[in-house]
């Protein structure tokens, strides 16, 4: 009923007439980008900072001690950006996208409702984990970080499950334009949600790995290869190497769900034009809108519908399945992808050097260009991250919500775009400059191993 | 009652807890504006980082909670006020952000000229949020936001009296609560001259709070009659005599310096107020133009999310409670220390 006013007040209840529709999507991408490292560090940081302390507990060795608490400083840093970058984009919602969000609100809404409870169990145990060192009692104060690790995961379980259900939405019935019949679990639990939940999850463990250990990599080049150093590699690196091999078999997974569930989203993955039995793959090259064919390029015979279905002849449905007004921009969805995998096969190799080494001689890699890789492969975890956001999120488009709503029908009729969008980009660039700054000064300062520390 | 009215229970609790614990934030930052030069605010300064650190976080989730229950329970409406009043919102989102890093940041700050310009920011934006904030409100209950897709005038639509009216309330009751606040954490920090101090801001932003409230109901009378009549009749009436009387006791706390109980009948008179404001305008959540009952969601959304509020809230409760156990107890405080521009122990 409601929904039938909002479409009686809007112009004839189509799409408004929204000229920047391009710059509102690049605003909450910026925004999303922003955001998204910061919620790698809410999933996997606190295990990290939560393990060490446990080191602690058992040995007594006061360097791990110091270094959880230094890590447990960067960590409610991070979490306050993250807080707040996550509040923009919860206003952005509605602020870019207001028919999305009155249409379907009541669908996917539940989800956040669910994180929303979980992300403030988050912001309190987080205050307590990191003002209570030495003021609550040791088993205590261990016990307040589990909460953290509970519900960085929980909130980003919710929040994904709603990127799955755009990709996927199910739990509703659309009735010559009105939605009824709303089933919020079922709409909670949709088909994309697993795999995407088990990919993000993996990758915060490998952006967060890889990141602290740039950082510990770059002290250690500089001749900072005390015990102190020494563990925060360690640590950061097990993390990174674990996840990234795990990493590739998810993402086969996924490949292949989305190639099973979104057969358009796959061909512009690999740029398919047409429909083709035992499909090749091609690395790198461009993609030619008008041919239908990737110019350029490694070729690989059959590649596609290998990788794709396990099966060298399977057939593999192209961009001509569908009109071209239904299909994404090909090159920028299929670069993104293929940076994504060129990285992660990089830093899984990465990985396997130091988990051989580890397994062989029982020490760290020692020569120096291992440790200049690991320093490079910080900024490129990120930048695998974004590249496979933008991959699911481009590859979407046209579509907001898949085959239901199109973003141009989503986007707010209100003006203004360009200036709000020059607004952020100007606040990040300021923000980001300051962040660093003071980040490297917190790395900077110097590390006094407290003796023994008084647990009260 | 049905779900819809026990969903705007839920955002009214949501407004109600944002308004004191996040507004109390932003009060500090106003405390923090004015507290005057680098050495003579020094220790204003202090005892705002001292009692707004640990908190900060948790109250200010309260603003998600209220954007995501509106959302979820009534999408349409959420739509129509986020396209028309993007100004204001959009606004307050940039100072929020400005706000938290400013904050998070400022302990690292290592000159005289970082601190201030970090300092600054915190401070200012503290000040822009809540207006924002409240001037968009002003614009929901003056009846200024149609149903549809920016359908709404993008200026005048939290330009005009009652907006503005909202707006200053908003910042002057936030740094009530703020100065009532602080100087209960003053007197936990054991600094006298600071309870003195925040004595005499409570008892200043006390009464300007009481005569912005008072100029607000002639200014609405002229400006939003229907809300007026809601707000001086039946319950509506109920809720403001009982914040006005709420003010009065706070005051009279204030100065016989119980701040601790301050504290709460401070906090009850605002939690009044925001309720007031729903029962006057009840039954509609854009006055004159959607009902709650039109605005709501489906049966099973509303369901689905009042039963999540509630098992929410059971974990909820005891961790906030939990909390704010360990802060009232001094357990989770740093110490105090004068904030001057440049102190190496601002990072400690």
């Amino acid at each position: 009923m409601s929904h039938a006013l909002w479409v009686a007040a809007s112009s004839l209840g189509g799409p408004v007439d929204q000229s920047y529709l391009l710059e509102a999507r690049q605003m909450q991408a910026l925004s999303f980008a922003v955001h998204i490292p910061l919620v790698c560090f809410g999933i996997a940081f606190p295990a990290m900072v939560l393990f060490v302390e446990g080191l602690y507990l058992r040995t007594g060795d006061p360097v791990y001690l110091t270094l959880a608490k230094r890590w447990s400083k960067v960590l409610i840093v991070l979490f306050a950006i993250g807080v707040v970058t996550g509040t923009l984009l919860s206003f952005e919602l509605g602020l870019l996208w207001p028919a999305f969000m009155a249409k379907f609100g009541g669908v996917f809404g539940e989800a956040f409702a669910l994180e929303g409870f979980s992300f403030f169990l988050e912001a309190i145990f987080i205050t307590i984990y990191v003002y209570g060192w030495d003021r609550l009692p040791r088993r205590v104060h261990f016990l307040s970080g589990i909460p953290i690790v509970i519900t960085g995961f929980a909130g980003s379980l919710m929040v994904i499950s709603v990127n799955g259900w755009m990709n996927n939405p199910v739990g509703f019935t659309l009735r010559h334009g009105t939605v009824s019949h709303v089933r919020p679990f079922a709409a909670l639990f949709n088909d994309n949600f697993w795999h995407e939940l088990v990919h993000m999850y993996v990758a915060g463990y490998v952006v967060a790995g890889f990141v602290v250990a740039g950082v510990y990599a770059r002290a250690w080049l500089r001749g900072r290869r005390d015990r102190y150093h020494r563990t925060a590699l360690v640590v950061a690196l097990s993390v990174a190497a674990l996840a990234t091999p795990v990493q590739v078999l998810v993402g086969d997974w996924a490949a292949r769900t989305v190639a099973e569930r979104q057969p358009t989203k796959l061909a512009a993955l690999e740029g398919l034009g047409r429909t083709t039995k035992g499909a090749a793959i091609h690395f790198a090259g461009i993609y030619e809108g008008k041919t239908g064919d990737v110019k350029g390029g490694i070729k690989i015979p059959r590649g596609l519908s290998l990788l794709a279905f396990h099966d060298p002849n399977a057939r593999v449905q192209g961009l001509d399945a569908v009109p071209r007004r239904d299909r994404p921009p090909v090159n920028v969805v299929r670069f993104s992808f293929q940076t994504m995998v060129a990285i992660g096969t990089g830093l899984a190799l990465l990985g396997f050097v130091y988990l051989g080494v580890w397994w062989r001689k029982g020490r760290l890699p020692g020569s120096a260009w291992f440790y200049r890789a690991v320093v490079v492969a910080a900024p490129l975890s990120v930048t695998a991250l974004i590249c496979g956001w933008v991959t699911t999120e481009v590859g979407r488009q046209p579509w907001i919500v898949y085959r239901v709503m199109r973003t141009s029908e989503a986007v707010t009729g209100a003006g203004g775009i360009p200036v709000g969008y020059g607004f952020l980009v100007a606040v990040y660039v300021a923000l980001g400059a300051v962040a660093a700054v003071m980040l490297r000064r917190i790395a900077r300062r110097p590390i006094e191993i407290a003796g023994a520390e008084p647990g009260s | 009652m049905t779900l819809a009215d026990l969903a705007a229970c839920l955002l009214v609790l949501g407004l109600s807890a944002y308004l004191v614990l996040g507004g109390a934030d932003f009060g500090a930052g106003l405390w923090d504006l004015t507290a005057g030069g680098p050495e003579r605010g020094a220790r204003v300064r202090g005892i705002v980082k001292f009692g707004m650190g640990p908190v900060w976080e948790a109250n200010h989730v309260w603003l998600i909670f209220v954007l995501v229950v509106c959302w979820t329970a009534f999408p349409t409406a959420f739509g129509s006020i986020t396209s028309t009043l993007y100004v204001p919102l959009f606004a307050a989102a940039i100072g929020i952000i400005f706000r938290g890093s400013a904050f998070a940041l400022r302990g690292e700050a290592a000159t005289i000229a970082e601190a201030r310009v970090l300092g600054g920011t915190f401070a200012l934006s503290s000040v822009l949020v809540p207006f924002f904030l409240g001037a968009a409100v002003g614009g929901i209950a003056s009846g200024r936001v149609p149903v549809g897709n920016a359908s709404g005038d993008a200026l005048t639509s939290w330009w005009n009296p009652t907006s503005v009216t909202v707006g200053l309330t908003t910042v002057a009751v936030g740094a009530h609560l703020a100065a009532v606040f602080l100087a209960a954490d003053s007197i936990r920090a054991r600094q006298p001259d600071m309870v003195q101090a925040f004595r005499a801001r409570a008892l200043g932003s006390g009464v300007v709070s009481g005569l912005l409230a008072i100029v607000g109901l002639f200014v609405v009378r002229d400006d939003a009659r229907s809300l007026y009549d809601g707000l001086t009749s039946g319950g509506g009436l109920a809720l403001v005599c009982a914040s006005a009387v709420g003010g009065l006791v706070t005051l009279g706390l204030e100065w016989r310096r119980r701040f601790d109980w301050a504290r709460y009948t401070a906090a009850l008179s605002v939690a009044a107020i925001v309720a007031g404001w729903a029962v006057a305008q009840r039954p509609y959540v854009l006055p004159g133009r959607l009902t709650l009952h039109q605005a709501a969601a489906s049966h099973a959304t509303l369901v689905a999310l009042l039963i999540s509020a509630a098992v929410g809230m059971l974990l909820l409760i005891p961790s906030l409670w939990y909390l704010f156990r360990l802060v009232l107890r001094g357990k989770l405080d740093t110490r105090f220390g004068p904030l001057t521009a440049g102190d190496p122990r601002a990072g400690s």
